[in-house]
């Protein structure tokens, strides 16, 4: 017996909705409807069309035509489509996971606030930034409630920024900074990203620098312990490489992220951290609607 | 009439020699200076720009947006410029609140290949009515050929002009030649350099950027700026007098401006061994301070710290990546003799 799954569209066929492709065809739960783009000849298309996916060169309008055709709607588009996209959504009444960084709908980090955003009908991804630090910073700010900055510097490499992320790297900037005070309660955060060019590329790397006094290392290390666990549970390719450590007068905590190399290869870490985020808001929407 | 614009970075550039710690004094005593001497662009802020001032590159001791209003105040002809990297300043925190404070001159940067991230910035600015340049940081990691395709990126976005910046200050005078030269063929728009003294070649270079076509320096006067310093203001300009060039500047009033102001601000800039070292790996210059610290905390040579950087390809802003080395090379075992080798820099 075919088990029943729920169908998800994806528009946008950059890396992240190649790689949420990737993803979504391996989950028990869920299978692509539609994935959408632009361009009848772009690589994500002919990607998805070998793998016997139905894809459409009518972006929003395929859903539009069609709105059968699914349930969940992931957009990896820009941030400035998804303001445009959002309302049309809306009316449709898809359960919307936004991948830009437009902050339209509820800011979802999933082992933060996964509940709440699976009653909102447009939930919002953040950053691969913020949904790599924000769980980190939530385990400061447990130990140091205290705290009152944070800064967070995320290094990906230039080839798994596309040209979306590159034009909305204000946005991305803007809402990292945003995602990580609404989560944590820290009163200031700021966030810097930096592109690398570097062969062969560089492994998603993140630095937490928190302003704090005297931080409570043991217990900190134990807090984080527990978080990074939790972040494993969906990316296996998460850890902490140095620190917590007191350093120059400010808390520093250094990550990588290793990605599982579905679309683009393991150091395209920061795919992973937002799109197994994603994927696990929609697969557990798509578990309560299949009981 | 000027052959070569000068634009002047000592408040932005120079703040990298005194860990960002400009006063309000410090800053409105040369803005009033630099306004003297008919400078045509006086760039203020942080050294790495709008919304810089951080843990990760040091904290300012002003505001950006203070920093601004304080030159603001002392200038008539000369324009109030800023720096801006993308993915450090935002438009709605940094940006705006800088145009508001009086610039009238933006220079957006970002590493040398990724040229395509300035777009939102350069635009916003250009369509404001901001004199908007973009300017491609590390430039000496990629080839004249590279460069150019940046290059024309940023011209199509609206800026008026194109700067190389040799921000480990890495060039010998034949590389500047032909890097500007293929640019000044391939642009309609200016083209301009930006020195760094690691190698001592600060001024040669910038000599031979003009020769190639550059219509731009910037500098900082007595060289104040990120590791060995800049290419220095006062020097350049007698240089470029003694060569036939015309320029709009009063020359004694910039020296004045250096012996007076600037030497009470910082030291002069020796080419110390970390900052000689950095220029011969190519590793940007504004990594020293932040070099020597690790070094000194993580108990490992500034060199070796600087022969990793150089492996791995650090880009400007990468500084966290400094403690990240630091704490590795303390944890293997001792260095093999031959990683000290002059090879490893070369």
């Amino acid at each position: 017996m075919q088990k029943i799954k729920i169908k998800v569209g994806i528009i946008g066929t950059g890396n992240i909705g190649c790689d949420l492709l990737v993803k979504v065809q391996r989950s028990k739960v869920l299978e692509c409807g539609i994935f959408a783009g632009q361009n009848p000849n772009s690589e994500g298309i002919k990607m998805a069309r070998s793998m016997g996916v139905n894809t459409s060169y009518k972006s929003i309008n395929s859903i539009v035509d069609n709105p059968e055709i699914c349930d969940i709607v992931f957009d990896a588009t820009s941030a400035q489509a998804h303001l445009i996209h959002a309302p049309i959504l809306k009316k449709l009444n898809k359960f919307t996971i936004d991948m830009t960084p437009s902050r339209v709908g509820k800011m979802c980090v999933p082992i933060l606030n996964l509940e709440e955003c699976l009653n909102s009908q447009n939930v919002n991804m953040v950053t691969c930034g913020g949904q790599d630090t924000v769980p980190v910073i939530w385990a400061i700010m447990k130990i140091h409630p205290q705290t009152k900055y944070v800064e967070i510097v995320s290094s990906i490499a230039s080839k798994s920024a596309g040209i979306a992320t590159r034009e909305n790297i204000d946005e991305y900037t803007q809402t990292t900074s945003e995602g990580i005070k609404a989560f944590t309660k820290v009163p200031n955060a700021k966030a810097i990203i930096i592109l690398n060019p570097s062969e062969p590329p560089i492994v998603m790397h993140n630095t937490i620098y928190a302003k704090v006094d005297k931080p409570n290392i043991a217990k900190l290390s134990g807090e984080l312990k527990r978080i990074v666990a939790k972040i494993r549970q969906y990316v296996p390719g998460f850890r902490i490489i140095a620190g917590p450590v007191f350093e120059n007068n400010r808390l520093t905590v250094i990550n990588e992220v290793r990605g599982l190399g579905d679309f683009l290869p393991v150091w395209a870490g920061n795919l992973d951290i937002i799109n197994c985020a994603a994927v696990r808001v929609a697969e557990e929407y798509a578990r309560r609607k299949l009981l | 009439m000027n052959n070569v614009i000068i634009i002047d970075s000592t408040l932005r550039d120079g703040s990298h020699a005194i860990a960002h710690q400009f006063t309000a004094k410090n800053i409105s005593d040369y803005a009033k200076g630099a306004e003297g001497a008919g400078i045509p662009i006086l760039v203020v802020g942080h050294g790495n720009g709008l919304g810089a001032s951080s843990l990760q590159l040091g904290m300012s001791l002003l505001s950006d947006t203070k920093m601004l209003k304080v030159a603001k105040k002392e200038l008539k002809k000369t324009k109030l410029g800023a720096f801006l990297i993308p993915g450090f300043g935002t438009i709605k925190n940094d940006l705006d609140p800088a145009i508001a404070a009086g610039c009238e001159a933006m220079m957006v940067a970002s590493h040398c290949t990724e040229a395509n991230i300035m777009r939102q910035h350069i635009e916003y600015c250009a369509k404001r009515g901001l004199l908007t340049y973009g300017i491609l940081m590390m430039s000496h990691m990629i080839s004249a050929r590279e460069l150019l395709t940046q290059a024309k990126l940023i011209q199509e976005y609206g800026a008026r002009g194109v700067l190389l910046m040799d921000s480990a200050g890495a060039y010998l005078p034949e590389d500047v030649s032909q890097k500007i030269a293929t640019l000044v063929s391939g642009l309609s728009v200016d083209v301009g350099f930006h020195a760094h003294n690691n190698l001592g070649m600060a001024i040669a270079n910038s000599v031979a950027a003009v020769k190639a076509g550059a219509k731009i320096l910037d500098c900082t006067s007595r060289g104040l700026g990120a590791g060995a310093g800049n290419c220095q203001l006062e020097v350049i300009v007698a240089v470029l007098l003694k060569m036939g060039y015309k320029l709009d500047l009063d020359f004694f009033k910039l020296m004045d401006n250096s012996e007076k102001i600037i030497s009470k601000i910082g030291q002069g800039q020796v080419i110390g061994s970390t900052s000689l070292t950095s220029g011969l790996a190519g590793v940007f210059s504004g990594f020293a301070p932040h070099i020597k610290k690790a070094s000194r905390k993580f108990g490992v040579d500034a060199r070796d710290i600087l022969i990793e950087l150089k492996k791995r390809k650090v880009v400007a802003g990468q500084e966290d990546i400094i403690i990240d080395v630091a704490m590795n090379l303390r944890n293997k075992k001792k260095a093999k003799k031959e990683d000290y080798s002059i090879e490893a820099l070369l």
